[in-house]
């Protein structure tokens, strides 16, 4: 009995249960700040770790349920820990854990019942992603989605008082609950008329293909509209940037990634066989989610919607990896697909924790600087050299450059893509290099992206005077990045033992791992397939570079001179040169804005030639809000307005609809 | 094959490649002085220049972070990885299996993403623009170099560029229609990735057209011999990767001692015609606007994806 209560669902039930206790003392010792972000946070992140820990522990064991007595009358809540759960818990637990520290440093300035309020939803919101993956019957699953959707939404509009941060909390809910509605709708197809919602009998269900892809599009509307996936997007960039750092944090790096884990789940999991033209569908989707995404991102001027929209190109890329998993299952091609599910399950935490680390970095800009803006940052690595070295880690990461993690991934979706031929569809077969084309445009501008991003933030002259005053973050907010940067690295550098520990999720969803090729050259060289057919060792790779750096910079003092002197910039010798002469963030994007014109909605103001003060003003807008959305809210106003005409306020009125209603129905039941 | 004899193997070629990198510049520099009916400042001047730099004391902005004086050494210590890594005189080399094709493409793009962060990190007018052009010439080379690289691992049904190596030149001679247009590809990505005209023009300080010239206007002394020693082992090393992915024949196997003469003076001839051949290309064209940049660049990917495309329809 003693050891029963050890189990690992036990385990991860009590670190939610923690949590959630968590954010209940928050809300009671709110008159003692130093103590919720002293204490509480730290605490909450030691449940992260714990998290990360069991679910590392447990990926390899045998799925195990529980079930809860209460929830509604009848409808006990099912829990549920396989391999899949525990991988994503593992991302969850270990990215909230940097994420806060992070905030137990950040959030010190906040005092009272806001602090206390924070902290409670924060908690819930953690929570209540972790019950996402444990649930196991549809009723606790919406019932957790709805948790995370809710206490997400009071985490965005926690600067309530700013109108744009209520309308970005108000967009995001809005989204939320469309998608959840399709969610609910796919639940309910699945379950194929037998009235039991437990994942076990939607496992059972053997749907019709007709119904089985109409349960598919469903779950793909309410998860994509989760994920940001295109074009379900609109949400994203103004709700990231409109919480506070920690939190943006933990929505883009974890909250997107629940999405993932149920399409995961639904596809593989629930539905069992997914068809071939799904998979094409997925990886349409996420390759225009991908490129649009990081397009939209090389325009940004503020740095934090910035990151918002790379994420949507980061998502994009995880669906191309989920689309392509299906397209290989589907064609029988069982080593191809478990290819191809590594490579996302491994871009998704790697996601998690890159992006995690760069919304932390530009929490602890804003921090010490106020500045939101590209235009007024500049030159903080020699004002914050810490947040600078770390956010390099995630720059290099995201940009997609070995050796670090975001490479890891990068490669072993084109691994897949150029294991393709083959495929039964011939059309296909076509498509799949154009699309890898497709994929590498985008990770080729991600680059692009994250040099702007990191250079206009932290290299170069400030470029407003207040940010010359700006201070490195504390220890709490250093400890914090420092833990995701070691994650980037340590999943960069060792990618053989993450994808042996994948192999049980790979295992458990579609059957067949890569542990029998990917680790037979030994720890060090990565051979997803074969030795001959491709190989990459970062170990290796870091070595050299290291041992070359070192011995030319050793060679160079020893063989000629070490004299530095300093001097002004030389600048092909222009004497007056000032920070306002540096490139900008809006001249970085306007090589992109030349080159895919089309796909931006550009306004452009230009100064007549008698101008007295000439400005020039660039609007770069979303195309799809003014194909989609605003058609939408215009004809939903539309239709509301006529039924509003029905309500009269007088009472004789609605006793004559009463008795229309009557001799209606009288009519219609005779 | 021994160990030592491998890692003997190895550091001969890395150390060949990086020590006549400024021989192979200078070659080209050569050969464009004849062409233009000058007389030329000779083979070495490359090296004299170098002597010169790295003799001189830096002069550093006052602004400059770390970051700036790192990234000479990162960038010399890239290309010295990618020198390793490319089969030049024998393939299967110990250091080979560390990255493949996809993996040369991550070392050119970590050392220019550090040289465009080191452009910007000075703060004047013309290292921003310097890196912002860089990185758009590179956001559509990258890409296009990849589609050239798929097409040689789709034949060769491998991305290590050993496999790749050996299997085009021990296959049979076939004619692959779709590697004829991954080469007309890969020879424009060659002059844009290597600042050449008519991308760019190595020999500009002009204010409007210079890209890589304005990323390194700041390095002085050791760095900036350091940065162009970079660029000359760089434009050495897509010059083999092109030897060696459309005319690898004459390359010997690793342990073949025997076989290295040969291998040695193939490889001299194939540098000596593909120098001269660069330098002609350089002399009859003339540097093209920088928005034309983008058309000239597209093209190149188009024309590696057909590539791509016609080994499909083709050759599979």
């Amino acid at each position: 009995m003693g050891m029963h209560f050890l189990q690992p669902l036990n385990l991860v039930a009590g670190v939610i249960l923690f949590w959630m206790a968590l954010g209940l003392f928050g809300l009671l010792l709110q008159r003692r700040p130093r103590l919720i972000t002293g204490l509480l946070f730290p605490a909450g992140a030691a449940g992260g770790v714990f998290l990360l820990l069991i679910g590392g522990y447990a990926m390899g064991d045998s799925s195990q349920t529980m079930v809860l007595g209460f929830g509604l009358p009848d409808l006990p809540f099912h829990l549920r820990l396989d391999s899949l759960s525990c991988f994503f818990l593992a991302l969850l637990g270990s990215v909230a854990a940097g994420i806060s520290w992070f905030a137990s440093g950040y959030f010190r300035t906040m005092q009272g019942s806001a602090l206390g309020l924070l902290c409670l939803q924060y908690h819930v919101f953690l929570a209540s992603m972790g019950l996402v993956m444990l649930a196991d019957d549809a009723y606790l699953f919406m019932v957790a989605w709805e948790t995370m959707a809710l206490s997400s939404y009071f985490l965005v509009t926690t600067d309530h008082h700013l109108p744009e941060v209520h309308k970005a909390g108000f967009l995001y809910l809005l989204i939320a609950h469309i998608g959840a509605i399709a969610i609910l709708l796919s639940f309910g197809v699945m379950q194929g008329g037998h009235g039991d919602y437990t994942f076990g009998a939607l496992r059972e269900a053997h749907l019709t293909s007709f119904w089985a892809s109409v349960a598919f599009l469903l779950a793909l509307f309410g998860f994509g509209a989760k994920a940001g996936m295109l074009p379900l997007h609109v949400w994203l960039p103004d709700a990231h940037p409109a919480a506070p750092s920690p939190v943006s944090a933990l929505m883009s790096g974890v909250m997107l990634k629940t999405a993932i884990y149920g399409i995961l789940r639904v596809t593989f999991d629930l539905l069992g066989t997914p068809l071939l033209w799904w998979g094409a569908l997925v990886l349409a989707l996420g390759l225009v989610s991908a490129l649009f995404g990081v397009m939209f991102a090389a325009v940004q001027t503020d740095m934090k919607r910035l990151l918002a929209y790379s994420s949507i190109e980061n998502i994009g890329v995880i669906f191309v990896g989920v689309g392509l998993t299906i397209i290989f299952h589907s064609d029988g091609k069982g080593l191809l697909a478990a290819l191809a599910l590594t490579a996302t399950l491994y871009h998704s935490i790697n996601h998690a924790f890159f992006k995690g680390l760069l919304f932390l970095g530009t929490g602890a800009v804003l921090h010490a600087t106020g500045e939101r803006n590209l235009g007024r940052l500049g030159g903080l690595i020699h004002r914050m050299p810490w947040v600078a070295a770390l956010s390099l880690v995630g720059a290099l990461a995201i940009a997609g450059l070995p050796p670090l993690n975001g490479f890891v991934s990068e490669w072993l979706m084109l691994q897949a893509f150029l294991l393709s031929p083959g495929l039964s569809q011939p059309y296909l077969n076509m498509l799949v290099p154009v699309a890898a084309a497709a994929l590498v445009l985008a990770t080729a501008l991600s680059a692009y992206v994250m040099v702007k991003f990191y250079g206009v933030i932290f290299l170069g002259q400030p470029r407003a005077e207040n940010i010359r005053q700006a201070h490195d973050a504390g220890w709490w907010e250093r400890l914090g990045l420092g833990w995701l940067a070691l994650g980037c690295i340590a999943l960069g550098l060792m990618p053989v033992a993450v994808i042996l520990q994948l192999d049980s999720v790979t295992h458990a969803l579609i059957g067949q791992d890569l542990g029998n090729t990917a680790a037979k050259s030994g720890w060090l060289f990565l051979t997803p397939v074969a030795a001959q057919r491709a190989s990459y060792s970062p170990v290796f790779f870091l070595t050299v570079i290291l041992v070359v750096v070192l011995i030319s910079f050793l060679a160079v003092r020893l063989f000629y001179t070490g004299r530095l002197k300093r001097g002004p910039a030389w600048d092909c010798g222009y004497p007056a040169q000032t920070a306002r002469m540096q490139d900008t963030a809006e001249g970085f994007g306007q090589p992109i804005r030349h080159i895919f014109g089309p796909v931006f909605r550009t306004q452009v103001e230009l100064p007549g030639a008698d101008d007295l003060k000439p400005k020039y003003r660039v609007i770069v807008q979303d195309r799809f809000w003014h194909l989609i959305y605003l058609p939408i809210a215009r004809s939903v106003e539309f239709s509301s307005r006529q039924i509003g005409k029905l309500q009269q306020g007088r009472i004789h009125v609605y006793l004559l609809y009463s008795f229309l209603t009557l001799i209606a129905l009288l009519l219609l039941i005779r | 094959m021994s160990l030592i004899e491998g890692i003997s193997y190895q550091l001969l070629q890395s150390l060949l490649m990086v020590l006549l990198a400024p021989l192979m510049l200078g070659w080209v520099n050569q050969c464009r002085a004849w062409l233009q009916n000058k007389s030329g400042a000779g083979l070495l001047q490359p090296y004299r220049v170098l002597r010169k730099l790295f003799h001189k004391d830096v002069v550093l902005a006052h602004n400059a972070s770390v970051l700036f004086r790192a990234t000479p050494y990162i960038r010399f210590g890239c290309m010295w990885l990618a020198a390793g890594i490319v089969p030049v005189l024998a393939t299967d080399l110990p250091f080979s299996p560390a990255a493949d094709v996809i993996a040369l493409v991550g070392i050119f793009s970590l050392s220019r993403m550090f040289l465009a962060l080191a452009a910007m990190d000075i703060g004047t007018a013309f290292g921003g623009l310097g890196a912002r052009r860089e990185m758009m010439v590179s956001f559509l080379a990258e890409p296009a170099l990849l589609m050239v690289f798929f097409t040689a691992s789709l034949i060769s049904h491998s991305t290590s560029l050993t496999t790749i190596v050996q299997t085009l030149a021990h296959a049979k001679f076939v004619i692959y229609p779709s590697l004829a247009f991954a080469a007309a590809a890969f020879l424009m990505i060659l002059l844009a990735e290597n600042a050449r005209v008519p991308v760019d023009n190595p020999a500009t300080h002009l204010e409007l057209t210079m890209m890589h010239e304005a990323m390194i206007l700041e390095y002085s002394g050791r760095h900036l011999a350091l940065v162009e020693w970079a660029s000359a082992i760089k434009l050495l090393i897509y010059i083999t990767i092109g030897i060696a992915l459309f005319l690898p024949f004459g390359i010997a196997e690793a342990g073949e001692w025997s076989a290295l003469p040969l291998a040695f003076g193939a490889l001299l001839v194939k540098l000596l015609l593909a120098g001269s051949g660069l330098a002609l290309l350089e002399t009859l064209s003339a540097k093209m606007r920088i928005f034309l940049v983008p058309e000239f660049l597209g093209t190149a990917f188009l024309l590696a994806v057909l590539g791509l495309l016609m080994h499909f329809l083709l050759e599979s």
